[in-house]
């Protein structure tokens, strides 16, 4: 589950981790009145104004129909209200939002960090997350910070370091001092990072995240390390037990077929394709997807019923495709291994029923026991479905679909 | 042969008495796994399915000589049952449960590595030797005793795959599902290791997903020690970068993990790629027949 800048900061400064302090705001007024509490707070005179959306790249994305950008700095109280109000119920498009964008429903007014001092301020990067080759949790340390570490990855992989953490012992106080030092801290900056890598590893494992990129991590010009920006996943598996953190779940960021399909215990995923699919499985659910595209079609989704299809889940199913107007077809695609086809076909058949009128041609391919049964059933239904045991059989029958030939 | 489970396996159900448990356990015993037993703690003493119910799985492989199980324990638990069955001496472990906590899986995962057990999942179909033993919830009917291994990631996929295998005339030395999720006991290298090393074994299916490197390096090791034919499925070529599509770990994270990526690695290794997974069974024939 991925969660705003916001949301991830405060879990970090639960656990003792620096942060460029911020307050989320739904309102200009409410903007102007936290930029002043952080003026009380920490003595900024300039502040900068954040969309909090669930996508990278908000500092070059644009507000659409405006010149404002995703990230503001605002220099006196008049331009926060102004910023925050440009930014506010805006549409947000960046890199990573695609061409529709997302709506700003909330914005972090922070305190700037970039005030001069002693010495220059310095931008970092430093992430944690699994590495799925060693089944190690790995933090990933750079001196190229603010800038898109894959890119860093690919040009300048020496300025990349990694250290991973024995399970059995975690993260020991040897392994962040080498990458203070590995990033050329020194003095009390030293000090600063070594403290700020333990405790940001502390709450990495306390919050059951899956990743957390601080991009950048600042040292300031009076040598402190803070986070500026903070981006969290939490590992949904673990929710169950992250009980306050499970609150930070934002569904207007959500696909809200998605959520009917998550609320329908439905693993449904939104794309842009014309070919619908219905599988059980999700390694099945993807193939699937592949037949559809290597029949000439684009999949609409992907959408996996669990073990348990049955009259209820096709219908829910059925009715949460058929929301996608771009579907022109639907496959249905079920290997019957506990589950029997006959009964799986009854329940599309029932299902069919209780929509009504459906407008696109339905294919069901129902393998494993049962297979003829259920492909009977279907096939005597009388509706506008077509039946198909075999995978290349349903794969013909989508080419004919997609071609206006069904 | 087959590899991991046999005739000779003696297997105990983990979470033995829960609905999913008493299912899979009364299906496995019907095609003739020798259960041995199972493990409820607080229900022992007692008898379920005929058989002995016991506290610990210390007390399982001490009193009836366990040396294989199967775990139905929910999410929240089942990372304990694992290192459970590993300090018990349990020899190999297949955890058929969804959705354990990352957290919870890398340790686990470190405690059996230590202790040189197999653990096989988590999130994963299990373990099937046809005409020997099934240790998993796939349906029996489709398998069919042979000389194919398949590895993969995935369940009803597998059964595609094998029902196909079936319908060519195949049949299979063992099926081995070793799971969706980013961390699992056992990997696609460490699998088609174990078939390639199987004197029974003609022929191996490799069916992976989007996500990770795993497939890469079972290529990789295929191209260096390889001796029999594979022929390679990855599904996931259309998934979008950065969706997670069901399993948990399968989501494309960079530009080596599509699907596209993996199919040429192995392509290159000398793996009989197939576009289409309905082309998987008619593959392996045609390659055997070679």
């Amino acid at each position: 589950m991925n969660i705003h800048e916001y949301q991830g900061k405060e879990i970090l400064k639960k656990h003792g981790v620096k942060i460029g302090e911020g307050i989320a705001v739904d309102s200009p007024e409410a903007a102007v009145e936290a930029a002043q509490k952080l003026t009380e707070l920490t003595g900024a005179k300039i502040w900068v104004v954040k969309a909090q959306i669930h996508a990278g790249g908000r500092g070059k994305g644009k507000i659409v129909g405006t010149d404002y950008r995703g990230v503001m700095v605002a220099k006196s109280l008049d331009e926060v209200k102004l910023k925050a109000s440009q930014i506010l119920g805006g549409t947000l498009v960046t890199i990573q939002t695609g061409p529709e964008g997302k709506k700003v429903n909330k914005i972090l007014v922070a305190a700037d960090v970039y005030y001069p001092g002693t010495s220059e301020p310095k931008e970092y990067y430093l992430s944690i997350l699994l590495d799925r080759g060693t089944g190690r949790n790995v933090i990933v340390a750079s001196t190229e910070g603010g800038m898109d570490i894959e890119e860093v990855a690919e040009h300048h992989p020496e300025k990349i370091f990694k250290e991973w953490v024995d399970p059995q012992v975690g993260l020991q106080p040897f392994q962040a001092r080498k990458i203070a030092f590995k990033l050329g801290f020194e003095g009390a900056a030293f000090k600063d990072a070594v403290t700020f890598i333990t405790k940001l590893y502390k709450a990495y494992v306390a919050s059951d995240a899956a990743m957390i990129e601080i991009n950048p991590m600042l040292k300031t010009s009076d040598d402190q390390i803070l986070a500026v920006d903070a981006k969290v996943a939490l590992d949904d598996n673990a929710l169950y037990r992250q009980v306050e953190l499970a609150n930070y779940r934002d569904i207007t960021e959500e696909d809200p077929l998605e959520v009917e399909a998550g609320e329908n215990h439905l693993n449904y995923v939104k794309l842009d394709g014309n070919v619908g699919c219905m599988v059980n499985g999700a390694g099945l659910a993807m193939a699937t997807m592949d037949v559809i595209k290597l029949s000439g079609g684009e999949p609409a989704n992907f959408l996996d019923v669990g073990g348990g299809a049955n009259a209820k889940t096709v219908e829910a199913g059925f009715r949460i495709i058929l929301k996608d107007p771009n579907v022109k077809a639907i496959l249905i695609n079920i290997f019957g291994g506990i589950v029997r086809c006959d009964r799986v076909a009854n329940g599309v058949v029932e299902a069919y029923k209780a929509i009504g009128d459906i407008k696109v041609p339905i294919i069901v391919r129902l393998q494993g026991t049962n297979a003829e049964e259920g492909a009977k059933i279907i096939n005597e239904s009388g509706l506008k479905v077509k039946s198909a045991v075999v995978l290349k059989d349903a794969a013909k029958l989508v080419n004919e679909a997609v071609s206006g030939l069904l | 042969m087959s590899v991991l489970v046999n005739k000779n396996s003696k297997v105990i159900v983990q979470g033995f008495t829960g609905s999913e448990g008493t299912f899979h356990a009364q299906q496995m015993i019907e095609y003739g796994t020798n259960v041995v037993g199972g493990v409820t703690p607080g229900k022992g003493g007692s008898l379920h399915l005929d058989r002995p119910v016991f506290n610990t799985v210390a007390e399982a492989v001490e009193k009836a000589g366990a040396d294989v199980s199967i775990i139905f324990v929910p999410p929240a638990f089942a990372a304990d049952a694992i290192m459970e069955s590993a300090d018990a001496g349990i020899k190999v472990i297949i955890c058929i449960t969804e959705g354990i906590p990352t957290n919870d899986m890398i340790y686990a995962k470190s405690y059996v590595k230590e202790r040189n057990v197999t653990l096989i999942g988590p999130n994963c179909p299990g373990v099937m030797s046809p005409g020997e033993a099934k240790v998993g919830i796939m349906p029996a009917f489709i398998f069919k005793k042979g000389t194919i291994g398949i590895v993969s990631k995935s369940g009803t996929l597998t059964y595609e795959a094998v029902d196909q295998l079936t319908k060519a005339g195949l049949g299979q030395t063992t099926a081995i599902g070793i799971g969706g999720d980013p961390i699992i006991g056992t990997t696609t290298k460490e699998a088609v290791e174990l078939l390639m090393n199987d004197p029974e074994t003609e022929g191996i299916v490799m069916i992976g997903e989007i996500g990770g490197g795993m497939e890469a390096e079972a290529a990789r090791w295929i191209k260096a020690h390889g001796t029999k034919p594979v022929v390679g499925f990855i599904a996931g070529q259309t998934a979008p970068k950065g969706r997670r599509m069901g399993h948990a770990g399968a989501i494309v994270g960079g530009a080596d993990d599509t699907a596209a990526a993996k199919m040429k690695i192995m392509e290159e290794c000398g793996i009989h790629v197939v576009q289409s997974p309905a082309d998987i069974g008619e593959t392996m024939l045609r390659v055997l027949k070679k």
